[in-house]
């Protein structure tokens, strides 16, 4: 099916930066050479935005407790440097120790650490409480899109990239408002504090501790970029293995049958040792910032002992402030590098939360008429009249295709693989829409059904059985709401899988796993008859549906199948030749057309395709087999 | 975790390195502040500007040193962490590499052993690069700065030992509530992310039984409940953190108040108590890094367990020391009163089947689901071993050879058609790899794959992409025999392998095949009847019995199982035909 549906079908056209959008511009300026780059930075940080709205009072509240945590943090190192000055003092000086100054000024400190870390949790407590409900949000808007979503969709994006999207990505933006956002706003107001209270203390030690700053800012951006590359190139390499180490453990039966093990192993091997380089090499490079950092706030720190040290022999300035000044160096490494790398957490958040917001932009089924209708009995004749249809619009697939199905009629579309059979079933269940023409069901045109109703006239048991982690009972009963265990043990029955599922540890409440391989292939299929049959559907479509049963269980399926298909139009994408020459019409695909349609007699005669591939099976099977 | 550091003994020495490197990092640490108690005590206390600047250049060098031990610290971190679990990877898939179908079910299952061999590993990697910076630190950092607080201040020390204990109480407390919600935390993760799989393979059925509100609901379960244990989770940490500082800053004020009583009596110099506060607070800090690694830890040793699980297991099936030799011309087997039990089945999968076959000759299977016809296949090629009785191929039990020995002489084509990523050419060519091009053209022909191979662009270059994905089932299933048939083996085995082809072009490669094996012995099992009657032997198996062995027309006589598929698939004028 078609693939190159991947990209949005819109992409709105980038547009310059409204008015809101330099508070984007800021950081992005710092995210140069960011390998997870968001597209347009400044539209999606709005729209992220947008969903912190509805929590606005919520928010406004976390930054004013966070501010005021950070201040109160600021303000210590002053305060207990003056009892240092104090006890300093008293011992140079005659009077001996002030201790009710000292005690004093220590209960003031207490004060303000006990403050200090009441914000700091009220803080994390309550942003815990809206990141989550944001991400709770978030997922939720998902999951009512993917109700909505077209097949066609779901055809074009591999499971595993849209998977990754409602988990990692989501993830990290989770991470990012949970963390980066108070730390952000932490940060800043550190920095901007911890210069304020330098600045009152003495302007000259500031100067030597604000020397330092943009040197780290260097040695961040630096160290950030280096690391990126081999961050790139690790994750290169991991998606490498990845696909190695599945692709070698899901043929294991071949590699060994055919003796490929060295083969596959030094293929792992040249992998693994290149993984290997890229990992420590990436681990070593962003391993180094915090060694780094701290040799500046180390220098930073020998630079205040030094001159500070000197100042407080000159008088200039007090033992205390000294001790205060060294606290606030120390207290200076950590919000830079927050503030160094948050350009990267943005730009990376960014990127994920437009991912996401890709999905909930894609165009949307189109949705039931407003008029539309529900045929309560459904007689079952169905209708294809001038029928056009293409996956993609460069390749047309199907034109004028006509089809006439009565009521009670069993339609065989028989025709080599990949001929397109299975995109009769798309269109007749509406996963797809047609692009000319028209079906109709007893005379109505499907799109102007409702699309429940209309497929709850179908009954359908595809190639690719689908069982979900649940119960064999659960699984029956996944067409109807209100079946009694009676119900699923009769049609389990008609279905011949009563049997086996008897044999099971637990019956009907055997729990299949998440791969469901604790059961055959053919008895997957069994359960889906059974499902099948229980949602006693007014039309069938049986998509190859025997091939995986074998042919004892086949043959009293046939038997239920007949019944089950009497009175009912069914479309069977047939092998065997007993269901295509009874059918009442044959319709015979090749290369996604429709090449001959008729009876068996009808298109014998006509001694076209369906005629030499009917032959071929009889020359086939008179002659010794291989 | 334990189990994984058997492998770790290459790296022992630079651990100890590692060990030195991180001591040097924390003396340095410590040492400052005792540097800068010696400016405040002697330099500032004397006014002695000259002594001040001469231990502020060797702080200086200090700081350097301190660098320069951590950045090693890192490098041996990260060389250490990935170069073991590297070497723990290339043992896991080794190991599987060895394993039979026998213990990739005991393991669970292919998805389970991927899931170990890539992210289990990375899991335990990420955590080991942590603890080798952090986890090491914190007891160094511990015992030196007591050590150096010892130095300064008894009393003092006496103070700070109690606040480390009520610290290090209150992150026990924490991290033993945090960490089941941590796991069930991750529980609820993979179940969110079970349901959405689900639902996304499952979407056409979801839709054709109108069940997308449903499913919808389904999902918004697993959000919610994901949401609530990751709220709760988030709020206790949100406890975390202003509880171990606040402990801390009140321990400061403790050490201030005492400090002036000491300093008051003349027992202790300021300096030395701005030195105290600092040791302080570089052991708490590395208390708190520690805590830290307790959350990663859980995910850590249950990934680090689920690797152990697969590095024990020994694989059952093994060469003999010394191997037989079977004569060059083959294609004789003969399953003498074979039988074969799952462990810990019940009931055998196979019992007492006994047939010869011969060069020349086609032998076909047909049964039921689970009627063990897939089973002779995989004993044949020794993916299990028989239970009792024995299977020999040219006139050699197949236990008595190597597995390369036995499994050059076939040409195997499985049930489910796996390709690998490469091109077609190379694709066909893992049957022998020395093949000229024109036999791998040849086996093409014969798979009838040539017309659809030269409809693609590239031709036999065309690159099969992973998994397969853009090329159909019918022609994995071509390929896949193509690649059996450049194998020039004596015995041909097709497990099902025609079920995606249509009538016409499974009569064609049928014909083809027939000139192309004429001198090997074919075993061949199927559904269609019509596909195996003219076969010269056929074994009609029910529930891994053996129900009949003989030509169409003898079973069509004897075997009631063998008619009753047959009246199941081909009319009367057909049977007459």
């Amino acid at each position: 099916m078609s693939t190159n549906n991947r990209k949005p079908t819109e992409t709105p056209p980038p547009r310059p930066m409204g008015p809101r959008g330099g508070r984007g511009s800021g950081p992005g300026g710092l995210g140069a050479g960011v390998g997870d780059k968001a597209k347009n930075f400044a539209k999606s940080s709005r729209r992220l935005l947008g969903y912190m709205a509805n929590h606005k009072i919520t928010l406004i509240f976390v930054i004013l407790t966070a501010i005021a945590a950070t201040v109160f943090s600021i303000v210590a190192p002053k305060v207990m440097g003056q009892a240092t000055t104090k006890i300093y003092e008293g011992i140079m000086g005659q009077g001996g120790l002030d201790y009710a100054g000292i005690a004093n000024i220590l209960v003031t400190l207490t004060i303000l650490y006990i403050f200090g870390s009441v914000f700091t949790f009220i803080q994390g407590f309550v942003m815990a409480g809206v990141s989550q409900r944001i991400i709770y949000d978030m997922r939720e808007q998902i999951n009512a899109k993917m109700s909505k979503l077209p097949m066609k969709f779901y055809d074009g994006m591999p499971h595993g990239e849209l998977l990754s999207r409602v988990t990692n990505d989501i993830d990290s933006i989770s991470n990012t408002l949970q963390q980066s956002i108070t730390q952000v706003i932490t940060a800043v107001v550190t920095i901007v504090g911890v210069i304020v209270m330098m600045l009152s203390i003495n302007a000259w030690l500031t100067l030597i501790t604000a020397i330092t700053l943009p040197l780290s800012f260097v040695i961040v951006r630096k160290i950030v970029k280096k690391s990126q590359g081999y961050f790139i190139a690790q994750q290169k390499e991991l998606g490498q293995m990845n696909g190695h180490v599945e692709e070698v453990f899901s043929g294991h039966n071949i590699v060994k049958a055919y003796g490929l093990e060295d083969k596959v192993t030094n293929e792992f091997d040249a992998i693994n040792a290149k993984l290997y380089e890229s990992a420590w090499k990436s681990q070593f490079i962003s391993g180094i910032m915090m060694p780094l950092m701290q040799l500046v706030g180390n220098i930073g720190y020998v630079g205040v002992c030094v001159v500070g040290g000197i100042f407080v022999t000159n008088g200039q300035i007090t033992i205390g402030d000294m001790q205060a000044f060294i606290q606030y160096v120390r207290n200076f490494t950590r919000p830079i590098a927050d503030t160094a790398n948050i350009a990267n957490i943005l730009q990376s958040t960014i990127a994920s939360a437009e991912r996401v917001f890709e999905i909930l932009d894609q165009e949307e089924e189109l949705p039931d008429k407003a008029d539309a209708v529900e045929i309560d009995v459904p007689k079952g004749d169905v209708d294809f009249a001038g029928v056009g249809f293409s996956y993609d619009p460069k390749t047309p697939l199907i034109n004028n295709m006509n089809i006439q199905a009565h009521a009670g009629d069993t339609i065989a579309i028989v025709g080599p693989t990949g001929a397109g059979k299975t995109t009769i079933v798309n269109l007749l269940m509406r996963f797809y829409e047609i692009q000319g023409g028209s079906i109709s069901i007893d005379g109505i045109d499907i799109r102007d059904l409702k699309r429940t109703n209309l497929r709850k006239m179908f009954g359908m048991v595809l190639q690719d059985t689908w069982l979900f982690n649940g119960t064999i009972k659960e699984n029956i009963a996944y067409g109807i709401n209100n079946a009694t265990d009676e119900d699923i043990i009769n049609a389990a029955k008609t279905a011949h899988a009563d049997h086996f599922i008897r044999t099971l540890p637990h019956g009907y409440d055997t729990v299949i796993n998440e791969e469901a391989n604790n059961l055959s292939l053919g008895q997957n299929q069994l359960l889906t008859i059974a499902r099948a049959i229980l949602a006693n559907p007014d039309v069938l479509i049986l998509d190859e549906a025997t091939s995986n049963v074998d042919t004892r269980t086949e043959l009293l399926i046939q038997k239920a199948m007949n019944e089950l298909m009497k009175g009912r139009t069914s479309f069977v994408i047939a092998h065997r030749l007993s269901t295509i020459k009874d059918a009442d019409v044959i319709l015979v695909m090749n290369h996604g057309t429709l090449i001959e349609q008729g009876t068996h007699e009808q298109l014998l005669e006509q001694n076209g395709f369906y005629a030499d591939l009917y032959n071929s099976q009889f020359t086939g099977k008179k002659s010794k087999i291989a | 975790m334990k189990k994984l550091l058997r492998y770790a003994g290459k790296y022992k020495l630079q651990f100890l390195i590692l060990v030195i490197t991180v001591s040097l990092q924390v003396a340095a640490q410590l040492y400052l502040p005792n540097l800068m108690s010696d400016i405040v005590n002697n330099g500032i206390a004397n006014g002695d500007v000259p002594y001040i600047w001469q231990i502020g250049g060797f702080m200086l060098i200090v700081a350097f040193a301190s660098t320069i031990a951590s950045v090693s610290t890192s490098f041996l971190a990260s060389r250490i962490a990935v170069g073991l679990t590297t070497g723990v990877r290339a043992k896991v898939f080794k190991n599987v590499e060895t394993f039979s179908l026998g213990e990739i079910d005991k393991a669970g299952g292919t998805a389970t052993l991927i899931t170990r061999t890539t992210n289990d590993i990375t899991q335990v990697q990420r955590f080991l690069i942590m603890a080798l910076r952090m986890m090491i630190m914190a007891p160094i950092m511990c015992i030196g700065g007591i050590i150096m607080a010892v130095g300064k201040d008894l009393f003092l020390s006496q103070i700070l030992g109690i606040v480390i204990v009520v610290i290090a109480l209150v992150i026990t407390v924490i991290a033993k509530t945090s960490m089941p919600l941590f796991k069930s935390m991750q529980k609820k993760i993979d179940k969110l992310n079970l349901v959405l799989r689900e639902r996304l393979t499952g979407l056409r059925v979801i839709r054709a039984f109108n069940k997308d509100v449903y499913e919808h609901d389904r999902f918004d379960d697993a959000n919610k409940d994901l949401t609530k244990t990751t709220l709760t989770v988030n709020r206790i940490m949100s406890f975390m953190m202003p509880l171990v500082m606040l402990g801390m800053n009140i321990a400061t004020v403790l050490f201030i108040w005492f400090g002036a009583t000491r300093i008051d009596s003349g027992i202790l110099q300021v300096g030395d108590l701005m030195a105290f506060i600092q040791y302080a607070m570089n052991i708490m800090f590395s208390l708190v890094m520690t805590s830290m690694m307790f959350i990663m830890l859980p995910r850590a040793s249950a990934s680090a367990d689920r690797i152990a699980e697969i590095l024990d297991i020994e694989t059952t099936i093994t060469d003999p020391e010394m191997p037989k030799r079977t004569s060059e011309n083959g294609g004789y087997i003969d399953f003498e009163n074979v039988t074969f039990k799952y462990p810990n089945a019940e009931v055998p999968a196979l019992s007492n089947l006994s047939f010869k076959a011969g060069p020349g000759e086609v032998t076909a299977i047909i049964g039921g689901t689970g009627s063990g016809k897939s089973t002779i296949f995989n004993l044949m090629l020794r993916f299990y071993d028989v239970t009792s009785g024995s299977i020999k191929i040219d006139g050699v039990d197949i236990r008595e050879l190597t597995q390369k020995q036995l499994r050059d002489k076939i040409g195997y084509v499985p049930q489910r058609a796996v390709l690998f990523n490469g091109t077609i050419k190379e694709n066909i060519a893992f049957g022998d790899m020395q093949a000229p091009m024109e036999k791998i053209e040849n086996a093409a022909v014969t798979a009838q794959a040539l017309n659809f191979i030269n409809e693609k662009d590239e031709k036999f270059d065309s690159v099969v992409s992973q998994g397969g994905t853009n090329i159909s089932g019918g022609q994995k299933q071509r390929l896949s025999i193509a690649r059996a048939l450049t194998r020039d083996a004596s015995i041909y085995l097709f497990d099902d392998s025609f079920s995606a082809l249509d009538f016409k072009t499974e009569a064609n490669l049928r014909n083809a095949l027939r000139e192309k094996t004429a001198h090997a012995s074919v075993i061949i099992s199927g559904q269609r009847v019509a596909s195996i009657m003219d076969s010269d032997r056929i074994i009609v198996l029910n529930e891994g019995e053996v129900a009949g062995i003989g030509t169409h027309d003898e079973l069509m006589k004897t075997c009631t199982v063998y008619k009753e598929i047959v009246a199941s698939q081909l009319s009367e004028e057909e049977l007459a035909s």
